[in-house]
This record gives structure tokens, sequence and C-alpha cells, in this order.
């Protein structure tokens, strides 16, 4: 169970990671030495699983397309769906995988630098996986918000007084 | 035209901030620390129910005490979050903003002659209101040494036999200072042997990073004595709104809904149901701003410390208000110094009260990174200063 503090610390790193934990000390009251055993703990157990910089990859003119792909598969017995599930996420094209509840299995992020290598992919190496009963591939147009940042979105300017009360 | 002005209008001064505005407002590229509201945008779920409002035609007055959905609310708020009761039908009365019902409660309770007890420093409407009500003003001072919480020793100091109405504004604009159960007690002790009343401007109770705010009103016998003032401007970012309230015994209300209904009619209505949206749905937004501000404010600490400036920890609000008086400059120097050279825009501490001597405000409703920048340039400034001296 995570107490507040950590709760505050893990948000904080979620924010910025490039924050230093000196700098996390000042900013939450916390001990740095407390704050790097916990990080190389989190780090140990999994709960940070990565550092990455969000980018918006369509602002750099770099072609690129995604598509979100349904699929319906055969569970396996004594596996469920997590052997499959573990075998597709080794693709390098697959970039996120999750498992649905309703109408079909998984969702597959999949991407690559044109349409047609993201429909190769489902042709040749997704579709005829044996257990792999159907698949529906939907492109993406426009990101407009993604892990809680809004890409599209005019900065909301604010002007405020430079002095107030 | 002056003369024409009414005489005790004529004698008002210009507000301390007023000055200092006028002369950020000529430069260019000022890192501005001076702002007193929220850098935050209304939460998207307030605002979308503001727009709302406007595309259902929702364009008319309300009634003068407010939109009877809006009380209620704010009444089982009152009474889960602070632990206040008061009935939605007489004790609560919606104004445009906390500014009016300050106001409101002064014309409502104070004559000529009458005599209203001040903390200094600290907001800096309360002794204006209290003059166009025709009373005089006796400032109380809050002192660094006592963590600016008001002491019964300083209100015995200046006490007089006409004084009828004591403001208590915590946590305080400019200090951020808080007064918990223990401080407030000897306080009610107080009002009750002179037999007064309280303006309890509580606006920025949801602004507390050390245990939950206690209001005034919730001492025992304090209900009918304490005119609750609040609002929605600091806790949901919704300044421009214009909502505020005040709560209070049933009579004290009605003579201030009487002024209200001559004089304002009614807070804005679109105003009045995104305020409704915002107690409904936003206390996970108000709590991530809260928490965005802790951070913040510990930053700035830290920060003004480093400088080796005393600064005092301030536990509510976003104000930090660092002792500058090792500079040997006057508050009004030192804002006015660090702004020229390194256009840096701070309070000095004198806008708030006599008290604020020797005190510069600091709002830290800005971004990291500016909060940041400025602290670098005040760092140099004042490392210069101490270095010349």
């Amino acid at each position: 169970m995570l107490t507040d503090e950590d709760r505050r610390l893990l948000k904080l790193i979620a924010q910025d990671c490039r924050l230093k934990p000196e700098e996390l000390s000042i900013q939450t009251g916390l001990s740095p030495d407390y704050i790097k055993k916990r990080i190389g703990e989190w780090e140990k157990e999994k709960v940070i699983v990565g550092y990455q910089p969000m980018i918006n990859w369509s602002r750099t003119g770099e072609e690129k397309v995604a598509a979100l792909i349904e699929v319906r598969v055969l569970p396996q017995r004594g596996y469920g769906f997590d052997k499959i599930a573990k075998r597709l996420q080794k693709y390098p094209e697959i970039t996120s995988l999750f498992l649905m509840s309703g109408g079909y299995d998984l969702t597959l992020l999949v991407e690559g630098k044109t349409m047609q290598d993201v429909a190769l992919f489902v042709a040749e190496k997704l579709a005829p996986h044996e257990h792999v009963q159907s698949t529906a591939t939907h492109f993406l147009l426009r990101r407009y918000k993604q892990d809680g940042v809004e890409l599209m979105g005019e900065e909301e300017t604010i002007q405020r007084l430079v002095v107030s009360p | 035209m002056n003369k024409y002005l009414a005489s005790h209008v004529a004698t008002l001064p210009p507000s301390g901030i007023r000055k200092f505005f006028d002369l950020v407002a000529t430069m260019k590229d000022v890192i501005s620390l001076g702002v007193g509201e929220p850098d935050f945008v209304t939460p998207w779920t307030v605002r979308e129910s503001g727009i709302f409002s406007l595309e259902q035609g929702q364009t008319m007055y309300t009634s003068n005490a407010g939109l009877f959905e809006l009380r209620e609310e704010l009444s089982h708020h009152l009474y889960t979050t602070l632990g206040l009761s008061y009935d939605p039908h007489q004790e609560i009365l919606i104004t445009t903003g906390a500014s009016e019902a300050v106001d409101l409660v002064m014309r409502a309770v104070l004559e000529p002659g009458d005599v209203v007890l001040v903390p200094d420093p600290s907001y800096v409407s309360y002794a204006p209101c209290a003059i166009l009500a025709g009373a005089s003003v006796h400032f109380v001072p809050t002192l660094a040494k006592d963590d600016f919480r008001l002491r019964v020793e300083e209100l015995d100091k200046v006490y007089t036999p006409k004084a009828k109405l004591l403001v208590l504004s915590f946590p305080n604009n400019p200090t951020g200072a808080i007064m918990n159960r223990e401080d407030l007690l000897p306080i009610a002790e107080f009002v009750v042997k002179h037999d007064l009343l309280v303006l309890a401007d509580d606006i920025y109770s949801d602004l507390t990073y050390d245990g939950t705010h206690v209001s005034f009103a919730s001492l025992p016998g304090m209900h009918d004595r304490t005119l609750f003032v609040s609002g929605f401007s600091k806790s949901y970012a919704m300044t421009g709104w214009r909502i505020g309230y005040v709560a209070g015994n049933a009579d004290l209300i009605g003579g201030m809904t009487r002024i209200h209904q001559y004089t304002m009619l009614c807070a804005p209505i679109m105003g009045q149901i995104a305020a409704i949206e915002a107690l409904r749905s936003a206390t996970d937004a108000r709590n991530d701003m809260v928490t965005e501000y802790d951070r913040r404010r510990r930053l700035m600490v830290h920060g003004f410390r480093q400088m080796g400036l005393d600064c005092f920890e301030p536990l509510g609000a976003f104000y930090v208000f660092p002792d500058i008086s090792k500079t040997k400059l006057s508050s009004e120097e030192f804002a006015e110094q660090l702004l020229k050279a390194e256009k840096v825009a701070v309070v000095p501490g004198t806008a708030f009260g006599p008290s604020g001597e020797g005190h510069i405000r600091c709002s830290y409703a800005y971004s990291t990174e500016q909060l940041l920048e400025a602290l670098k340039r005040i760092t140099h400034f004042v490392e210069q200063r101490l270095a010349n001296l």
C-alpha cells in the first residue's frame, strides 16, 4: 500500500521525471535519502518501469501512422489470454496491448512509417497467428490528447493582472 | 471636480497595491509574484456547466439571496467540511464575490463611532469598507514571533469600548498564517467578554497545508456571533466568476440581504450555476490544486531561507512573507529596487498594513519555472545588497 507521501512522490515523478532527489526533497519535505531509497525500490519492483519524454511526433514532420486493432483470439486452456498476449507483445510494431471486455478480446496499438507497413504487419504477422480469429484495423487520423496532455488545444493564455491584492 | 466627492471618499487612501501596479505596468518582461489569484483556470467541468447554462438561456435574475439549489449545496458543504450548520432558507446569502460580503457585513452592522478591530497585516479591503460604513479602524498587530497569529494580548492593547466588530482573516493574506483551535479559543473568550461580532473571512479555508481548517464559527457559542464569509475564487480558481457568500444569524443575514437587494440585486446567475457544479464535482480538482500549491510553497520557503533571509513557514493561502529587514531596506524600497534591478515584482508588506514593514509578499500561484527564475533573480539582488552593506 502506498502512503500519502509515497503517492505524492510518485505523482511528482510521473509529472516530471527529470527532478533530482534534492529537488524532490525540497518540494515534498521528504529527505533525499528516503527518496533515493524509495525510487530504487520502485525500480526494482517494476513500479517505475521507465523514464521517457512525451514526444508529439506529428509536429516533427516525421512520417508515422498508427492504428488501433481489435483482435479476437482463442483463449488457451490453463493460460487464458496471457500466453498469446505475451507472444504478441514481443513485436516491436505493437506499442500498446490491452485485454478488453466486450465484443473482442485484445486491443493493439500498432505503429509504422506508412499505412502499408501497418497493413503488412496485420496481414503477415498478426492475422495468420494460430490463435487469432479475426482482426479489425482502425487507423488513427489525429491525436488530440494523449496520456493526459492536450496535443492540439490552443494554449490557454491566462491574462491575469500583474499585481492584485 | 474633487470638491464634489464626499469627504470620507476623498480622504480614502488608494490601495498600496494600486501604486505598485502602476509602476509594474510601465515595465516589460517582468516576472510578477504579485498576483493574489490562482494561476489555474477554473476546472473544466465547472466551466462547462457555465457554458451549458448560457446555451440553455439561463440569463435572468435569481432571487436576491441566490439560487436555492446553491444555498442548499453550500449548507451541506459547510456542514460536512467544517461542521457548520446554516439554514439555507434564512442563514446564507450569495454575494458577488466575498468582497461584496465583507462590504455588506460592515454596512449592516456598523454605525458612525463604531470601531472595527482588524488584524495587521491583512487583506486590503477591511479598513476601507469599515470607513465607508462610517466606522473607524484599530489595527491589531500580528507578529512574526507569534507566527503571525492573532493574540489576545495584542487585542487588549488596542481594545476600546466602541469596538463592535472583529475581523478574523485566517488563513491570512499576506502572511499565510493559520489559527488552530487552541489559538481561536482565547479569541472567542475575548469576543464574549466584550460582546463583539466577528467577521470571519475564511476565503482561503480550503488552502491549508497542515491539517484541516478550523472555522471560528464552529467554536462553542460562536455561531450567532460570527458572520462567515467565503467564496469560490480561491478554492476553485473562479476569481472572475464573482461568487461569494456570507452565512450567519438569520436577523443579520436578513439585514444584509436588504442592502444586497437594493444595491446588487443578485449575483450573476451563470456564476451561481457554475458554483453548484464546483461543489458537486470539483473536489478532486481542488485537492490537486492544493497539492500543487503545497509543492511550490516548500520551494519558495526553501528558496528564501537559502538566501539567508528569515522566512516564516506559511501553512495556508498561497503567499510567502519573508523578512527582508536584513537588507536594511524598507519593504517599499526593497520592492521598488528589486523591480528595477531584476524585473521581479513582489508586493511590499506595508500594502497590507503598517505591521507588514520589513516583509514582502510573494505569491506562489505561478508555475515552478517562473518561481525558480524569480528566486534566482531575487537571490542575485539580495546577495549583492548584503555584500555591499
